[in-house]
């Protein structure tokens, strides 16, 4: 399971990094190395054993379903890159 | 050479909590935008979801009704994608373990013979709850895109089903089914206009006994008509397109209701990878059997089984029984009716369905908006059922309680409308038009037996439309007989 | 002033020897002074600051007060404070003002502690010696040649030099640990779930957990209890019993069993280091604890499970940053996804970019069961060795790092070196224990080294009381760097 350069560019499309020739280069041998020292792990034997994906064995406490927050949408969007008449602007999105 | 359609639907429907899936913002519909986009559902960095236990509740009732398996542990995953609708990145739903397993949802689907359905048993792939994202508006930004939020984070019940139907109507009456459930148990407004139950139809043709074809989803169906027309049209497509020679590619495609087409998307990235994996901010969802239990105790009497009552017990058709359950408002209304007008079940049925409903139509309510109680229309019934009115007398009744109301006795005995059913009087009458027309009297008693009709109608006239016609039916029968 | 302990300044601000103002500005000026050496903060606010400490020295005039009223904390620039620039270390959010407090921040403001200002981290606190960070590299106080750790390097090296009274950190592989060793102070990582994650910007969301960062383990354990408690709105905030850290600090350590893994002493240990764990385990052993050797067969994997879970979690965590409704967004771009691709390539660092190239990986089709989920297979097994281990002994201790503070620019062309630096102090996150790390003296060249104590779950008091009763005894933790004036 060798990681390829195209693996790279096509994680970095998936993750939306844009990412130069070189970079990719540079990108493809580190993360060589980084699976190297993953594949350690590859050959443990986990048959019958439950993945563990939270670190505590415990079940999801649920919330009253009532109306808590308030509309902040000027505080919020004090910190947007764009907006216009409280809407969020990005570049037209193409259906 | 025959083809057949294959359908299975997606469908979204956003239940009725006050608050989102996952944050306290308000889910209700129409706010200036992003008025009711909370830090959680902007994903500001460091947020944390915590879910909805109206959320949870409502899925647990469509599984109840729907006789589904609820899953006692259900995880939370996240889908990876980018869009500028979807705050996080990612949306929260469910993916390997949903809250709710397969279940089934039985359809009467119409034939085209007016008045005849069919049975069909559609099968219930899963539900699974997760987060609906925002709103992208195009117009007026020069070339920009705006994104309103309010609508990111209200909880959603995605309802898959088997790809049973096959045609159209079979997935129009499976949705249409699934609209009146929904509403029915209470977990969902139904509002097709803005958005709170909209389809996905996937659709795919092959021979009969065929290997399923390859099939494309139509996104975002927001009526049953486009539903309708969309699956008709690609359908349609897809066989031009294979008998051309040509081949079926996975797409995910759009129907366009101006043109009455569908098209592929052309945004739809590459190869999708969602990357789906358990969302670790959200712990495994338990549910116990007497939490079960108790939602179940407030679930209502279903469609299907009042659909079964109303046949068996009362005698309805199969289609009457399933346009009086069309919506719970609906079938109250009629038990409620037939509360009041005891064992006129058919009477009940057909007024409801008659005039009832026409004159809902003509004003464009739904029958909450009936200006007329079950108790008025069935004391009318009541007035039919025991002879005191004729049908037509009704009719003026019931315009009288629609437009001003009262009480139907008042009404009746008013207007002047009760049916002469004077046995003595009415015979009176029948000696004098057997005395005033002996030609046609003899006609009828040497067998025309056709000139009935214009006694009837010299009776009614001389009773002035208010004898009971059955009696004097009967009356006239008898006296002609000699 | 510099010197003493939390609760000798509460006294003294209690007994108005010094008011939070004149203590918060002594502070306030001492950064002034030394952060441009040290680099420990991103953010200063004086007058944000000296509000609170205002507020606080009226709130000391009434009675009674918090433990902590006044005290000018030192808060890691993840937490998100109200009006307060919070960046996480990342060009991304470098002029990102958070709108809301996380509820670390609520706690202390809730006992009117006084937020001294943000301290610098590895950018979204992924790294192991503060060289990550969009702000610039911490240097150690120690040797400002040396890192300080990572990524709570700046709230380490703050503690350290004396530019607060105490800090807050956050630990998602040793992130307070490590840093805390690296700059001989203390530093302890909660059991998952004990100090609420709202607020606090996130890398892994299974594995982070903030804690507090200070110069004993006595003063750890008042942060603690401002810092822990249940909040609604993580749901993986547990919902416990209050209790009072501090409880049980004076308690003897006989009949103590300390359980010594064979894997944390094995080969990649430094010698200057070894020799320090054992003199501070035989420091213990006078004190009446008896020394068990155990074993954590797979904690040899925690370091390839790490880097699979950690980085797939901060993938997703960190799709969030796409320049749409806040932080850094491109100032050129042809489209939608050339403002994605532009913006998150410009905002992010490369080691960001590196690990979410690993858990995009990782996830993506064809390998999530190969790595993701054998990942987290594994991720168990380690989990149920110490179940096992603790068995056997109370509590476990070692290395808190396999050598003392490295140079910095040593690593930094080599991730899997700089990812080897955390061996000892990742398995007690995969597993959601409690680890801290105490000051157990220096190496041949004068640089502290950390002796890690790993407890069982919600066994926090007991840890303080061990660590506590060697600072008793031991006086590693009162030792300042030579070159930072006090």
């Amino acid at each position: 399971m060798s990681l390829s350069i195209n693996d790279v560019y096509k994680v970095a499309r998936l993750a939306r990094l844009g990412m130069t020739e070189q970079e990719a280069q540079t990108a493809h041998a580190q993360l060589l190395n980084i699976f190297g020292l993953i594949a350690e792990m590859q050959a443990v034997d986990t048959t019958g054993i439950a993945p563990m994906p939270h670190a505590q064995d415990i079940t999801q406490r649920l919330r009253k379903d009532v109306v808590t927050e308030p509309n902040q949408r000027e505080l919020f969007q004090a910190a947007a890159p764009q907006i216009k008449n409280g809407l969020y602007l990005v570049p037209q999105v193409i259906e | 050479m025959q083809w057949e359609i294959v359908i299975g639907l997606e469908v979204h429907a956003q239940l009725s909590t006050s608050s989102k899936i996952f944050s306290g913002a308000s889910t209700a519909f129409g706010a200036e935008p992003n008025t009711q986009a909370c830090a959680v559902d902007l994903a500001l960095p460091g947020v944390l979801p915590v879910l909805n236990r109206g959320a949870v509740e409502r899925a647990v009732r469509f599984g109840l009704a729907v006789g589904a398996h609820i899953a006692p542990r259900s995880v939370f995953s996240r889908k990876n994608y980018f869009y500028p609708d979807l705050p996080k990145g990612y949306q929260i739903s469910q993916f390997d373990l949903p809250i709710i397993g397969q279940g089934s949802l039985t359809i009467q689907v119409p034939t085209t013979t007016a008045g005849q359905t069919y049975k069909k048993i559609v099968r219930l792939t899963r539900a699974h709850l997760e987060e609906d994202a925002g709103k992208s508006l195009h117009e007026d930004f020069h070339g920009m895109t705006g994104i309103d939020l309010n609508r990111a984070g209200t909880p959603l019940l995605e309802i898959v089903s088997e790809p049973d139907m096959r045609s159209a109507a079979e997935a129009v009456s499976y949705a249409k089914m699934l609209h009146t459930l929904v509403r029915w148990i209470g977990i969902c407004d139904g509002n097709m206009q803005e958005g709170s139950f909209r389809c996905d139809a996937n659709v795919s043709v092959r021979r009969p006994g065929a290997e399923l074809g390859t099939r494309r989803e139509i996104k975002n169906l927001n009526s049953f008509r486009f539903l309708q027309q969309a699956i008709e049209y690609e359908a349609q497509w897809q066989i031009d397109t294979l008998e051309n020679g040509g081949t079926i590619h996975q797409a995910t495609v759009l129907f366009d209701s101006d043109k009455g087409e569908t098209r592929a998307m052309r945004s739809k990235e590459d190869a999708h990878d969602y990357r789906y994996f358990p969302d670790p901010d959200l712990l495994p969802l338990a549910i116990d059997n007497e939490w079960i239990e108790q939602v179940r105790n407030t679930l209502p009497e279903l469609p299907l089984s009042k659909q079964t009552r109303y046949v068996a017990d009362l005698g309805l058709s199969v289609y009457d029984a399933d346009t009086l359950t069309s919506s719970r408002e609906m079938a109250d209304f009629f038990e409620a009716t037939l509360n009041e007008a005891t064992n006129e079940a058919k009477l009940c049925a057909n007024w409801l369905m008659g005039d009832v409903s026409a004159s809902l139509n003509r004003e464009d309510r739904d029958i909450t908006q009936c200006p007329i109680t079950p108790q008025q229309l069935g004391g009318m019934l009541k007035r039919i059922s025991d002879g005191t009115i004729s049908n037509s007398a009704a009719k003026e009744v019931f315009k009288v309680l629609w437009s001003e109301g009262g009480n139907p006795d008042t009404i009746i005995e008013t207007k002047g409308l009760k049916q002469m059913s004077d046995v003595g009087a009415m015979e009176a009458m029948v000696n004098e038009i057997i005395t005033a027309n002996p030609a046609q009297v003899a006609e009828y008693r040497s067998g025309k037996e056709k000139v009935f009709g214009y006694f009837v109608g010299l009776a009614m006239k001389a009773s002035k439309g208010k004898a009971n016609p059955a009696q004097m039916n009967e009356i006239l029968k008898r006296k002609l007989a000699g | 002033m510099l010197n003493s302990s939390l609760q000798q300044l509460g006294a003294a601000l209690r007994s108005k020897k010094i008011s939070s103002v004149e203590l918060t500005q002594l502070y306030l000026s001492r950064i002034a002074a030394l952060n441009s050496k040290l680099n420990a903060y991103i953010t200063v606010n004086e007058e944000m600051s000296l509000a609170q400490a205002r507020a606080a020295d009226v709130q000391l005039a009434q009675s009674p007060t918090n433990a902590l009223t006044g005290i000018p904390i030192a808060q890691k620039d993840i937490f998100c404070a109200m009006g307060w620039r919070t960046t996480c270390g990342s060009k991304m959010l470098s002029d990102f003002i958070a709108p809301y407090d996380a509820h670390v921040i609520e706690q202390f403001n809730r006992v009117g502690a006084v937020n001294l200002g943000k301290t610098n981290m590895d950018e979204f606190a992924m790294g192991s010696s503060n060289e990550t960070s969009y702000f610039g590299t911490v240097k150690n106080p120690w040797n400002r040649n040396a890192v300080p750790g990572g990524s709570s390097g700046g709230s380490a090296a703050a503690v350290s030099a004396r530019l607060c009274a105490a800090a807050t950190g956050t630990d998602t592989g040793g992130s307070i640990r490590q840093p805390a060793a690296l700059c001989g102070i203390s530093g302890l990582k909660p059991t998952y779930g004990v100090v609420s994650r709202y607020g606090m910007i996130a890398f892994a969301s299974s594995l982070d957990q903030a804690g507090p960062m200070a110069r004993s383990a006595e003063d750890l354990a008042l942060l603690l209890n401002v810092m822990a408690g249940f909040d609604e709105r993580d749901s993986t905030s547990l919902q416990r019993e209050t209790e009072d850290f501090a409880r049980d600090l004076n308690k003897p350590l006989n009949g103590l069993r300390i359980g010594l893994p064979e894997e944390f002493f094995a080969a990649g240990l430094s010698a200057d280091v070894a020799q320090a764990i054992e003199s501070s385990i035989a420091e213990y052993k006078k004190l009446g604890a008896s020394v068990v050797d155990i074993s954590l067969p797979n904690s040899r994997l925690s370091i390839p499970v790490y880097y699979v879970l950690a980085p797939a979690e901060a993938s997703s965590n960190l799709s969030r940053y796409d320049g749409v409704r806040y932080g850094y967004r491109a100032p050129e771009y042809t489209n939608l996804a050339d403002m994605y691709e532009k913006s998150r390539a410009q905002g992010f660092g490369d080691e960001v970019k590196r690990r979410i190239m690993i858990g995009t990986y990782v996830l993506s089709h064809g390998y999530y069961d190969a790595y993701y989920l054998q990942a987290q297979k594994i991720r168990r097994l380690i989990a149920q060795d110490f179940v096992e281990a603790f068995k056997q002994c109370d509590v476990i201790m070692g290395p808190t790092t396999p050598t003392t503070a490295f140079n910095l620019g040593e690593k930094n062309d080599d991730p899997v070196q700089m990812y080897l630096s955390d061996i000892y102090t990742i398995a007690v996150n995969l597993a959601g224990l409690p680890g801290m790390s105490i000051p157990a003296g220096l190496d041949g060249n004068g640089l502290p080294v950390g002796l890690q104590i790993i407890g069982n779950y919600f066994d926090e008091a007991r840890m303080l009381n061990v660590a506590h009763q060697y600072q008793q005894v031991t006086d590693w933790h009162t030792r300042t760097p030579q070159h930072i004036e006090v």
